[in-house]
Order: structure tokens, then C-alpha cells, then sequence
């Protein structure tokens, strides 16, 4: 394959990555990296650097939408941004004390129960479920207009504190096994704070950034920033994240849900043959 | 309920503007790759040495003095670490505008994240 070849295949690969990314607020690393690694032969190091590009890209493209719409709720995505980076530091220090296998194991087996908890899916009405003073006092409550559905839709979180120290757990998992939290992060907004599902994954969208660009600058230092593998994954990613973050808006909370479910299914399994096969 | 509008547009402008800036000059710095090595275009063994080598510039100091020079990597390593720099801009950029809308608690929170941030970038240099 010549250059010029590759470019464009990882162009095209990560505008797919950033597309779906950008719907389910995943950073898109995981289509980026098993093309990479087993279709391109791009060594492991420098396709993980590639990833953490891609987290950032997708989150940056995708957000300056999601906040424009209100998709995002800001109030939500800065409080709990507070677990994730301080979760961003435990990961560095824990990194080579606890056994990644068995975190894989570990982590593999938490996804899947989520996968289940989200197909379940949960009681309609949130009517009934106290509001906790945090959630209050952060004043969380806020509403975005439904494109698929025609009308405003107003939800009120709740439960935040068991969020920011999910949050916290998604953070360390990120600093600690270098994927994105983002599959850690939609299940904890919409399980335990009882987020719109578009708001939860439109909400992680604008969190995954700021906990990618904790790590990049250490793959940055050791080298792992391939400028000609890198290039093209971001503006793929940028591209497939712009047409994203319009989309999301359109396609109906269902079909969101039900894609999340379906791709987290496969995160679990992958984290989960990570752990065994070592 | 929401936040007043121009929060969300300041924020949201500042986000497609480290994008935009970030994606121009990657493409420029790609743009330039290929204008300097032809043998791109056709040759199957350069692609080896692009995806396998270690001499990427790693430093600010590099990369600095790559785009000096005119170095199609280099430039591309600029608009990546323009790239990986938006998401901490807009924390940083979320206390000003919080500091104006005199939202005392939201500016406290977003201080604790930028410094939170920082502590990491500290912690993953020494432990890099």
C-alpha cells in the first residue's frame, strides 16, 4: 500500500469512527484501533496514540454542536468531570500495581451487566424518585427540543453523587487500560442519574475530551503521536463527528438506545477476550 | 433552567474554532508532506518507515523548530497539539464566562477540573 493510500483508508475508516462516536458518545477508538492494528499492521503503540487523538476529535467536533442544541447539558458534564480526571490521576498511580487482565475480566463483566440493565431499560417516569439536594443545589434540571419526537423535552437528574463517584471509577478505568471511558460513562447517566439517553451520550461526547487530553500528553512525550497515522484519523474523525452531531438529534431516543446496546455488547466481549487470552 | 444563550454560543464557538484551526493546519501539514516526498504517491515501501519509526518529533521544543523549517510532520504535530489543546481551553474559558454570569459555584467547579487537569499533565510527565 502507498501512503497516499493509507491516508485515505484511515480517513475513511475514522469519518465511520467519528460518525458513530459522535451518536454514542464513545470516543471512536474502537473501530480506529482493530483496523489499524489487524487491517493496516500499524503497530500497537502508535494506534492506542491514534485512539487518544480520536477520543479528543470526536468529542471537540461533536460538542460544539451538542452544546449549541442542548443536547449536552453542561451543568452535568463539568460537575462530573470532576471524577474523571481525579479518576485520570488514580489511573496513572495504580497503573502497574493492579493486573490489567484482571481489569479487562472485571470491567468486561460491569459493561455486560450494563448492556443488560439498558436493554431491561428503566421506568419511563421519574415521577416518584426524590430529588437529592445535590442535584438540586448543582441545578441540573434542564430540557432540549426533540428533533425525532417535535417537542421539548424537560428531565430532572438525579442521584448525582453516585454519578460523580462512577464517574470517578470511569476516569481511573480510562487512566489505567488507555480506552475510552465513554462506554462506562453513558450507562452511569443513564442507569443511575436517569438521563434522556441522546443527553447521555451527547453529555459524554463533551466529557471524553477533557479526560483523553489528561493522558495525550504523556503519549505525546513517549512518541506515540504518529503525526502520518494520527493526520488522517483526525480529520476523518472531525468530519464523521460533524455530520454526527447533526444527526443525533433526528434519529429517534429507540434506535440510540438500542445501537448503544448493541455496540457495548461488543466492547464487553473484546475487554473480556483481552483478559482471558491475555 | 437552562444556561443564558450566548453561554452555550461562546462555548460552543470556541470548540469549532480549535477544531477548525486544528484540522487546517494537519491538512497543511499533510498538504506539505506529500509536496516534498513525491515518492508518496507510488512508492509501497515508504509507507514502512512512516508507520513504524520512532523519530517523530515528541518535544514542544521539536515541533517548534520543525515548523520553522517547514517540515510537513511537524506541522501536523502543531494542529495535533492544537487539537489535544481545545477540550483544556474550553475548561479554562468555562471559569471566565461562569466569572461573568457571576455563577460562583460553577466557576468553582470548573476551577477544580483546570486544576485537576493540570495536576494530571504534571503527574503523567514525571511518571512518562
Amino acid at each position: 500500500m502507498t501512503p497516499i493510500l493509507f491516508v485515505l483508508a484511515v480517513g475513511a475508516v475514522s469519518l465511520a469512527g467519528g460518525f458513530l462516536g459522535s451518536l454514542l458518545g464513545l470516543g471512536g477508538g474502537l473501530i480506529v484501533v482493530p483496523v489499524l492494528t489487524l487491517l493496516l499492521h500499524v503497530d500497537i503503540r502508535v494506534a492506542i496514540g491514534a485512539s487518544i487523538v480520536s477520543v479528543i476529535a470526536t468529542s471537540s467536533g461533536a460538542a460544539a454542536a451538542y452544546v449549541r442544541d442542548h443536547l449536552a447539558n453542561m451543568r452535568v458534564g463539568m460537575f462530573l468531570e470532576i471524577g474523571t480526571t481525579l479518576g485520570a490521576i488514580s489511573g496513572a498511580y495504580l497503573a502497574g500495581i493492579v493486573p490489567p487482565r484482571l481489569l479487562f475480566v472485571l470491567f468486561g463483566l460491569v459493561l455486560g451487566y450494563s448492556a443488560i440493565a439498558m436493554l431491561r431499560g428503566r421506568r419511563t417516569s421519574t415521577e416518584g424518585v426524590r430529588v437529592g439536594p445535590w442535584a438540586r443545589v448543582l441545578r441540573l434540571r434542564s430540557s432540549y427540543y426533540d428533533d425525532a419526537a417535535g417537542e421539548e423535552i424537560v428531565y430532572q437528574p438525579v442521584r448525582a453523587r453516585i454519578g460523580l463517584f462512577l464517574m470517578y471509577i470511569a476516569g481511573t478505568v480510562s487512566g489505567l487500560l488507555g480506552i475510552g471511558s465513554g462506554a462506562l460513562k453513558v450507562p452511569a447517566m443513564d442507569l443511575a442519574m436517569e438521563l434522556p439517553i441522546k443527553v447521555s451520550t451527547a453529555t459524554s461526547n463533551f466529557m471524553i475530551g477533557v479526560t483523553a487530553a489528561a493522558s495525550a500528553g504523556v503519549y505525546f512525550t513517549r512518541g506515540q503521536i504518529d503525526p502520518f497515522v494520527a493526520a488522517p484519523v483526525a480529520i476523518g474523525v472531525l468530519t464523521g463527528a460533524f455530520i454526527g452531531s447533526r444527526t443525533l438529534g433526528r434519529i429517534s431516543s429507540r434506535a440510540v438506545r438500542s445501537t448503544f446496546v448493541v455496540v457495548l455488547i461488543l466492547v464487553a466481549t473484546q475487554m473480556l477476550v483481552k483478559g482471558v487470552r491475555g | 433552567m437552562n444556561e443564558p444563550r450566548w453561554v452555550d454560543t461562546a462555548i460552543s464557538n470556541l470548540l469549532r474554532g480549535g477544531v477548525i484551526c486544528s484540522v487546517t493546519v494537519i491538512a497543511l501539514g499533510l498538504t506539505v508532506s506529500f509536496v516534498h516526498h513525491h515518492e508518496y504517491l507510488t512508492s509501497r515501501s515508504a509507507l514502512g518507515t512512516l508507520t513504524r519509526s520512532a523519530r517523530y518529533p515528541n518535544t514542544i521544543g521539536a515541533v517548534v523548530r520543525g515548523v520553522a523549517a517547514g517540515q510537513g510532520q511537524a506541522i501536523v504535530m502543531a494542529g495535533l497539539l492544537l487539537l489535544i489543546a481545545t477540550p483544556v481551553a474550553r475548561v479554562a474559558f468555562s471559569i471566565v464566562v461562569f466569572g461573568i454570569e457571576h455563577d460562583r459555584m460553577y466557576m468553582l467547579i470548573t476551577a477544580a477540573v483546570l486544576t485537576i487537569l493540570l495536576v494530571a499533565f504534571w503527574v503523567g510527565a514525571a511518571s512518562g
